[in-house]
């Protein structure tokens, strides 16, 4: 091997130099964004120590809380993993009068203040309901307000997917013998698995945290529709700042496990990709 | 196992892509189906496959009517230019796909996975998956798994077109070799008329959705029915109405009685080939293709004596004409600057 030329190897440490610049600056950022205000959330738990932590998080209306908050949020990840992927299909493959209204209506649950859109499910699905339906006050309530705000992330991340999906990987399957059904699921889906899986995973950290949409619609009843961050508001009102602390921590326990799981998950199902 | 395509039309829309095209291949044939992009050969190749439906006529595939049968219904293998590769899957996991769902016993699918590759030269690579394959290893793969149902016919749809020049000229060599030790009936499409030529038994000229000619490789090159597949098959040079190919026109440095005077332009060396960019009397250009020790007398700026060795004419219906009258080859049907010598 002949040695690099000098002008390879300056550029060589030019990019070394760049590339330590950026991690700098992303650090820096991800900093006073992100690590500090979390380390001061953990800090604040922290004082109180892990017994009291233990207290507050087993206390009966906490942990009520806290298992309807992680069951509403699991399950709004799985039907958002199915229906999203449903939309995105149609979105993506069919063609419609609309489709190009009903692909930006998409991205609307994310810029409607949840406050409203709690105050907009209220107004359709409770007691004076337009629609008829009263599930004011009830779980299916809490579910709906997830489902609601959550709506984009499996849409959004499976549709360029999906649009790069080459048809020709397909017409191979078929031309092998495989029927409709067997191309879905032995072809397409799981080249769509990771998107699915990462947009069902940013569902449900985004469902464990919100608060908004549902403090209004759910009722906030103890032990039946309060959900874990409405109990950190009701902890905070009290005066409880250590115990709503606590209970933030934990939620971010469960949501950061769950990120990293599904990062690992993404990793281990992208080892045919380039 | 022949194929018949009778009557075939296809439309996108307002373009026509084939139209009323019959195509009857026989047993065991390699037929490369050749033109340039838009000429329709790629959609006919798709319409015998099932992944096209034609709008008029109908598909038969060894003797069955396979017209309204869905792609995964015909017995067809299909080899995509780009591969379609299963990405998620290892190599093995690819080959054995056809096998594997159609619930094949573990063993039975093991055993013809392991002979597949061997016969692709794939043998060492089936834990791989296809991005850690190179392009012409991808390419072979899919042949593999397109073989491993054991199709009746195998369509290839430009194969090698997204392949490096060097590896597609291997490959070319590797599939003619395959096909004479399997002896599937082969379609393929190519628009590169050497790929056609050197690997094809039969090569089938389409031009605007329509068949130009079907014949042997030699037969179509030394007797071309018309212009198009004249020009299509290999360099020409034209003069008026005149097709000459580059290596019959025979350059002399002295005149013979029935040579014309030409002007060197310019000399390309191409190694054993040279090129000899000529300027006629009437000012027509035209070139001529001769070896290295043929062209070592000349230079650029020298005369030389100009003869063709023959020519072809063909009328407005593309039928072959004889040349008529009193002028001269390189002059036919022009009236000015007449100069023979």
């Amino acid at each position: 091997m002949a040695r690099p030329a000098p002008s390879q190897v300056l550029r060589r440490r030019k990019v070394r130099r760049s590339t330590w610049l950026g991690v700098g600056l992303v650090t820096l950022y991800l900093s006073v964004i992100v690590l500090i205000p979390l380390a001061a959330v953990a800090w604040h738990a922290a004082e109180l120590g892990p017994a009291a932590i233990w207290r507050v998080v087993s206390s009966p209306d906490t942990r009520a809380a806290l298992q309807l908050s992680l069951f509403s949020s699991l399950a709004v990840a799985a039907i958002n993993a199915v229906v999203g992927t449903i939309i995105a299909w149609v979105l993506v493959r069919d063609t419609f009068p609309g489709k190009t209204i009903v692909n930006a209506l998409i991205d609307l649950p994310f810029a409607l203040p949840t406050i409203v859109a709690g105050l907009t499910l209220l107004a359709l699905y409770g007691p004076k309901g337009a629609l008829g339906v009263n599930l004011a006050y009830t779980r299916a309530a809490v579910m709906l307000a997830l489902l609601f705000v959550t709506l984009p992330f499996v849409v959004r991340s499976v549709q360029p997917v999906l649009m790069e999906l080459e048809k020709d990987v397909e017409e191979a399957a078929s031309s092998l013998g495989a029927h409709g059904p067997t191309v879905f699921r032995r072809v397409v889906l799981p080249s769509l698995l990771p998107a699915i899986v990462s947009g069902a995973g940013l569902s449900f950290a985004r469902a464990i945290g919100e608060f908004g949409s549902v403090v209004l619609i759910s009722g906030n009843i103890p032990f039946k529709t309060q959900i874990a961050p409405v109990r950190i508001f009701a902890l905070i009102e009290s005066g409880d700042s250590a115990g709503a602390a606590a209970l933030a921590v934990v939620l971010l326990l469960i949501s950061f496990s769950v990120l990293l799981l599904l990062a690992f998950v993404q990793r281990w199902g992208r080892k045919g990709d380039e | 196992m022949t194929i018949s395509a009778i009557g075939i039309t296809k439309r996108f829309g307002e373009f026509v892509a084939l139209d009323d095209v019959t195509l009857e291949v026989a047993g065991g044939e390699l037929t490369a189906l050749l033109g340039p992009s838009g000429s329709g050969k790629s959609t006919l190749l798709r319409v015998i496959a099932g992944l096209e439906h034609a709008d008029a006529g109908e598909v038969i595939i060894s003797g069955e009517d396979a017209t309204g049968r869905p792609a995964r219904d015909r017995g067809v293998g299909f080899v995509f230019q780009h591969y379609a590769a299963f990405k998620h899957l290892t190599v093995r996991d690819n080959v054995a796909f056809g096998l594997s769902i159609r619930h094949r016993p573990k063993a039975e699918i093991a055993r013809r996975v392991d002979e597949l590759l061997h016969l692709v030269q794939l043998g060492g690579l089936a834990e791989r998956y296809p991005s850690q394959l190179s392009g012409g290893q991808r390419q072979r793969m899919a042949l593999a798994r397109a073989l491993a149902v054991e199709p009746k016919v195998l369509l290839l749809d430009e194969p090698f077109g997204a392949l490096d020049a060097r590896v597609r000229k291997e490959l070319r060599g590797w599939l003619r070799r395959l096909h004479e030790e399997m002896h599937v009936t082969t379609v393929f499409v190519t628009h590169d008329q050497e790929e056609a030529m050197e690997v094809a038994d039969r090569i089938v000229i389409m031009n605007e959705g329509r068949i130009e000619q079907i014949g042997p490789p030699r037969e179509l090159y030394e007797t071309p029915g018309n212009e198009f597949v004249m020009s299509f098959l290999g360099p020409v040079n034209k003069l008026g109405d005149v097709l000459v190919r580059p290596h019959d026109v025979e350059l002399l440095l002295e005149p013979n009685g029935v040579s014309t005077e030409a002007l060197i332009d310019r000399i390309t060396y191409l190694g054993f080939e040279v090129r000899v960019e000529l300027e006629l009397p009437n000012g027509r250009k035209l070139w001529a293709q001769t070896t290295r020790e043929s062209a070592a007398p000349l230079e650029p700026g020298r005369t030389v004596h100009v003869r063709p060795r023959a020519t072809r004419t063909f009328d407005g219906d593309g039928a072959e004409t004889r040349p008529a009258g009193d002028s001269p080859w390189w002059d036919r049907r022009v009236t000015m600057e007449v100069h023979h010598s």
